[in-house]
């Protein structure tokens, strides 16, 4: 067992499919010799050549769109996304064709591709390199979307993408990549690819969240103990298809629920959640439901990125807001 | 200042439009029987076609897109191509696939709206119909990466249309084929037309074949209204190809006699003129005329082949009509490999309520 970070999590888990089925290639910019810019894919390229782990040329669409195309022969494809921001052209090709191609085709194709992508702003980034754009693919039937908040569970659940035989996009939280280390076995063990983690249990209100902004939640759930105000932190991981199960569960002990995400508010997976607790579990709410998110505004430049992502702070005044009256 | 590189593109013709052979044909062009099934392929294709518009017009069909022009390029790259190479159409590019095993009633099952024309027959790795318009063509390059990871001799052969080629993904696809020598072959359709906008419109640059050349890539340009012509570039591209010598552009230089889709009007946006003159040098009577310099041909098979045609074409129209309608379940069916348990409760919704109707 060793211990290690989130982006060591990311790379043992590829290092441990590449190793164990001769269909898995790596492709994206920059993660070959120079093993991504976030180091991710470090040494692969050495140890599994340049065909299976290859640079592309730089264009994202190209890069969806060829693992459509290799994923269709068979090829379990994990593509690499440099930066968030940069997936727009790429979008065409996954809800278009990937998202889309067993569904049109009724199973006579598939795509078994994961795309993994930096989630989220915190590290002082140039612009277009801190987006948190779930939602673009929470829209999209045929896609899976997961974002892992721990080493381990970036293991785990990268693991369980790459096995899975329709497309995953996988959603790492730049912020955690060297933050925390954790013991992490390289077992060849997946997680559930579709089930949400209780990273705290209490009963006075649900706060569910995902990615970089768990360990924020969690801070807020320590300090807000210290006052006897029990939080039950809800990590969502798979942010599409939503174990609103877990959600609604928890939310008939605490009759609270608090949604924490970095994505805008607007039209954001928050809703989504809230919209869902309110049609099934109205009768168990003590308060209305708060979402404690980025700002409806661009992601700013990192001179204020700060003031966007949220706070402990605010998620403690979310927390404090569903507990008057 | 010096020259540092230059480029030339060939053009190639083998059979003009009065059916006579400009130079030395390929041997598979003196096979009369191989001739023969290329050329009933080419009219079942433009019977097919008009058949499929009557559909339409009748109710009996969705937009359908005509193909009439086309048969020697499609006919021609499908009979160059290998059960074990993998394509990637458009849409309209029945003649290749009806080569390679699809069926008619799967091309109208298709354009009734219904998915299942897409799990079609043939070759099981062949791609489907695609509409956004060249983002087909990536794919291609994928599936060359594949077959080069796996040291496979087969080849990749994807369409696109003239204005196709305007699109980025065109010239991604393009540049990782040349970049990675990548068993591809693209086959440029310039029918003159992308819906209104001719393909003067949509490049600067004297030949479509020349767009392969700035990725490392060599273009061709063939007359696409030749089926020796089309059928021997091809196969010199894909032996190249399957030989590990790369890719290549192919521009098939034909006309798009139909309007662009049965929602189309081409009288709107271009002349009696143009139109006329494009019937005079189209494909079939001068397969026809070969057919018949090599007494393979005559009024008489002529006659037995249209018959025969016309009662295939027939049973495929009964057989569509026939079919078994997938039901609202469909919808649900195949989006995942491991279906959402929520997706469950909408399922159930759907069936509740039915197939609906249209008003």
């Amino acid at each position: 067992m060793a211990k290690i970070t989130l982006v060591e999590g990311v790379n043992m888990a590829l290092g441990r499919a590449l190793a164990d089925d001769p269909d898995v290639v790596l492709i994206g910019e920059d993660i070959g010799i120079n093993g991504g810019v976030f180091r991710a894919t470090a040494g692969l390229q050495e140890k599994f050549g340049d065909l299976r782990v290859q640079d592309t040329p730089l264009a994202e669409g190209l890069i969806a769109g060829m693992a459509v195309g290799m994923a269709a022969q068979g090829l379990k494809v994990v593509a690499e996304i440099q930066f968030m921001g940069f997936l727009y052209p790429a979008l065409d090709q996954i809800a278009n064709h990937m998202a889309r191609m067993r569904n049109r085709t009724r199973g006579r194709l598939t795509c078994p591709v994961v795309v993994r992508m930096p989630h989220g702003g915190g590290i002082h980034a140039p612009e277009h390199h801190s987006e948190s754009l779930e939602v673009l693919f929470c829209h999209h039937a045929g896609l899976r979307v997961v974002c892992p908040s721990t080493p381990a569970r970036a293991y785990g659940l990268l693991l369980a993408a790459i096995r899975e035989p329709d497309p995953v996009i996988f959603l790492e939280p730049t912020r955690l990549y060297r933050l925390a280390k954790q013991d992490v076995a390289d077992d060849g063990k997946a997680l559930p690819l579709d089930k949400a983690f209780i990273l705290r249990e209490g009963d006075d209100v649900t706060v569910v969240t995902w990615g970089a902004l768990t360990h924020e939640t969690l801070q807020a759930a320590d300090q807000l103990a210290q006052e006897g105000i029990n939080a039950e932190v809800i990590d969502l991981a798979s942010l599409s298809p939503i174990d609103h199960d877990t959600i609604l569960d928890s939310v008939s002990h605490t009759g609270r629920l608090v949604i924490v995400h970095e994505a805008a508010r607007n039209a954001g997976l928050g809703a989504e959640i809230a919209a869902t607790v309110a049609g099934k579990a109205l009768y168990d709410l003590l308060a209305p439901i708060e979402r404690v998110t980025g700002y409806d505004t661009v992601m700013p430049y990192f001179a204020l990125e700060r003031a966007y992502i949220p706070t402990v702070a605010r998620i403690i005044e979310g927390v404090r807001r569903t507990l008057q009256g | 200042m010096k020259t540092v590189a230059e480029f030339a593109i060939a053009y190639e013709q083998l059979l003009g439009p009065d059916g006579k052979p400009l130079g030395a044909l390929p041997g598979f062009a003196t096979d009369a029987a191989e001739m023969v099934k290329m050329y009933r392929m080419m009219v079942l294709c433009r019977m097919f076609d008009a058949k499929a518009i009557n559909l339409q017009r009748t109710g009996k069909l969705g937009t359908y897109a005509p193909c009439t022009g086309h048969e020697a390029t499609h006919v021609g790259v499908g009979a160059a191509m290998r059960t074990e190479d993998v394509l990637f159409p458009v849409y309209r590019e029945y003649g290749t696939q009806l080569w390679r095993g699809v069926t008619l009633t799967e091309i109208l099952t298709y354009w009734a709206g219904d998915e299942t024309g897409t799990n079609f027959s043939g070759p099981v790795e062949d791609f489907p119909w695609c509409v956004p318009i060249g983002s087909q063509v990536p794919h291609a390059a994928g599936a060359a990466m594949a077959f080069k990871i796996r040291g496979q001799a087969r080849c990749a052969v994807a369409y696109v249309g003239d204005g196709g080629t305007s699109q980025g993904a065109f010239y991604e696809a393009v540049n990782l084929a040349g970049a990675q020598r990548l068993p591809v072959v693209f086959v440029i359709v310039n029918n003159g037309w992308a819906i209104s906008v001719p393909s003067s419109a949509q490049t600067g640059a004297q030949t479509f074949a020349q767009k392969g050349i700035a990725g490392g890539v060599p273009g061709v340009q063939v007359d696409g209204n030749d089926v020796i012509g089309v059928r021997s570039v091809m196969e010199a591209a894909l032996e190249r190809a399957r030989g590990g010598g790369g890719a290549t552009v192919v521009e098939a230089l034909t006309y798009r006699l139909s309007d662009h889709t049965t929602a189309d009007d081409a009288t709107r946006y271009r002349s009696a003129g143009e139109l006329e003159a494009a019937w005079k040098i189209e494909p079939l009577p001068r397969t026809r005329a070969y057919l018949e310099s090599l007494g393979a041909w005559n009024d008489t098979l002529e006659a037995a082949m249209h018959a025969e045609h016309t009662r295939i074409i027939n049973l495929a129209v009964r057989q569509y009509q026939e079919r078994a309608v997938a039901g609202v379940e469909a919808m649900f069916n195949h989006l995942y490999a491991n279906p959402p348990a929520a997706l469950a409760e909408q399922r159930d919704c759907a069936l509740r309520n039915g197939p609906g109707k249209a008003h």
